[in-house]
């Protein structure tokens, strides 16, 4: 009686969306790219106090094997197209924190030199204001990435020719 | 004072007429010397007053303070007296030009194409005179006082009405 279960007690049922994501979002890697002061709290962030390991966050110092780019840091129109090359050399699925103020906005530095956010060159996942942002910060943003992902819908069925990707609005 | 500088006292010796001004502040001594003798002097002192040592090449935009509009600024300094000295050269912003003393000092190939960077000095008979600092297809030199600060295609942030 109750529940039937055919499949036997070794097997769980999910939704493809469901796994992917769950796995997408188990196993962020970050390329590994500091730009600034902001890149000292994200290097606390990954060492032992604050730990990104535990939520399967590793910092990968390769583009080709990161899911993840952490702007971390005053982007420079001189170091703008060398993160434009990375960002393309990423696989995707593909994802881009901005953290802190000079990242989401150019910050303090409204000057001739400085890329007014990199929202003008890539297209930004998640803000980390701050200036600069804690580790409690980033971690937070972080763990509102991994909200994101898990509600993507269809889009790994998409480049398995599974229908179209579903793009809910906000 | 300026006057009882061991560089001064030679420099008037041997090149009476060409040394426009020599100043002392807070023990710094500064002399002022024509942009056309900049290498015959600083050859002078290299030689013959022992300042091996290149430190600093900077330029000053005087714009709308006075005439000539820019000033070329060397920071020498003689690691066997222990002593520094300064000389600089007006350069006109019409003939924004002065000879390189890169020959002397290997230090001011660098140091010449960051003051040709950002203020837009051109150092004649340089080797390599690139920009250093800013892109290779920047327009402009952005610490001339006429550069605007947020550069050329940006209005400045004004706040935020709301």
């Amino acid at each position: 009686m109750g529940v039937d279960q055919p499949l036997g007690d070794n097997i769980i049922t999910a939704s493809l969306d469901g796994l992917v994501n769950w796995a997408r979002k188990s196993s962020i890697w970050p390329m590994t790219f500091g730009l600034a002061c902001c890149a000292i709290e994200m290097m606390a962030t990954g060492a032992s106090h604050n730990d990104l390991d535990r939520f399967g966050i590793i910092f990968r110092a390769s583009p080709r094997q990161s899911d993840c780019i952490i702007i971390a840091g005053t982007v420079t129109k001189k170091m703008l197209p060398v993160i434009q090359t990375v960002y393309e050399q990423m696989p995707e699925p593909k994802w881009v924190v901005a953290m802190g103020a000079c990242a989401c906005s150019g910050g303090v530095f409204d000057t001739y030199s400085v890329v007014q956010g990199i929202d003008t060159a890539l297209p930004v996942d998640v803000y980390i204001p701050g200036c600069p942002p804690r580790p409690e910060a980033l971690l937070y943003g972080l763990l509102k990435l991994q909200d994101k992902i898990m509600k993507e819908k269809n889009s790994f069925g998409s480049t398995i020719g599974l229908g179209d990707r579903i793009v809910s609005a906000a | 004072m300026a006057e009882n500088n061991r560089a001064v006292i030679k420099l008037r010796e041997k090149f009476a007429s060409l040394i426009l001004d020599a100043k002392e502040f807070r023990g710094q001594v500064t002399v002022t010397v024509p942009r056309e003798n900049i290498v015959e002097i600083c050859t002078f002192l290299r030689d013959s007053l022992q300042y091996n040592l290149l430190t600093d090449v900077l330029a000053v935009d005087y714009l709308g303070k006075q005439e000539p509009r820019f000033m070329a600024v060397y920071n020498l300094y003689s690691i066997p007296k222990k002593d520094r000295f300064f000389v600089r050269a007006a350069v006109p912003e019409a003939d924004c030009t002065i000879d390189t003393v890169s020959g002397l000092w290997k230090s001011a190939i660098f140091l010449e194409r960051e003051v040709y960077d950002l203020m837009g000095l051109v150092f004649n008979n340089h080797p390599d005179l690139r920009r250093i600092l800013m892109t290779d297809d920047w327009v402009g030199h952005p610490l001339r006082k006429d550069y605007p600060v947020q550069g050329p295609d940006r209005e400045p942030y004004q706040g935020r009405v709301s």
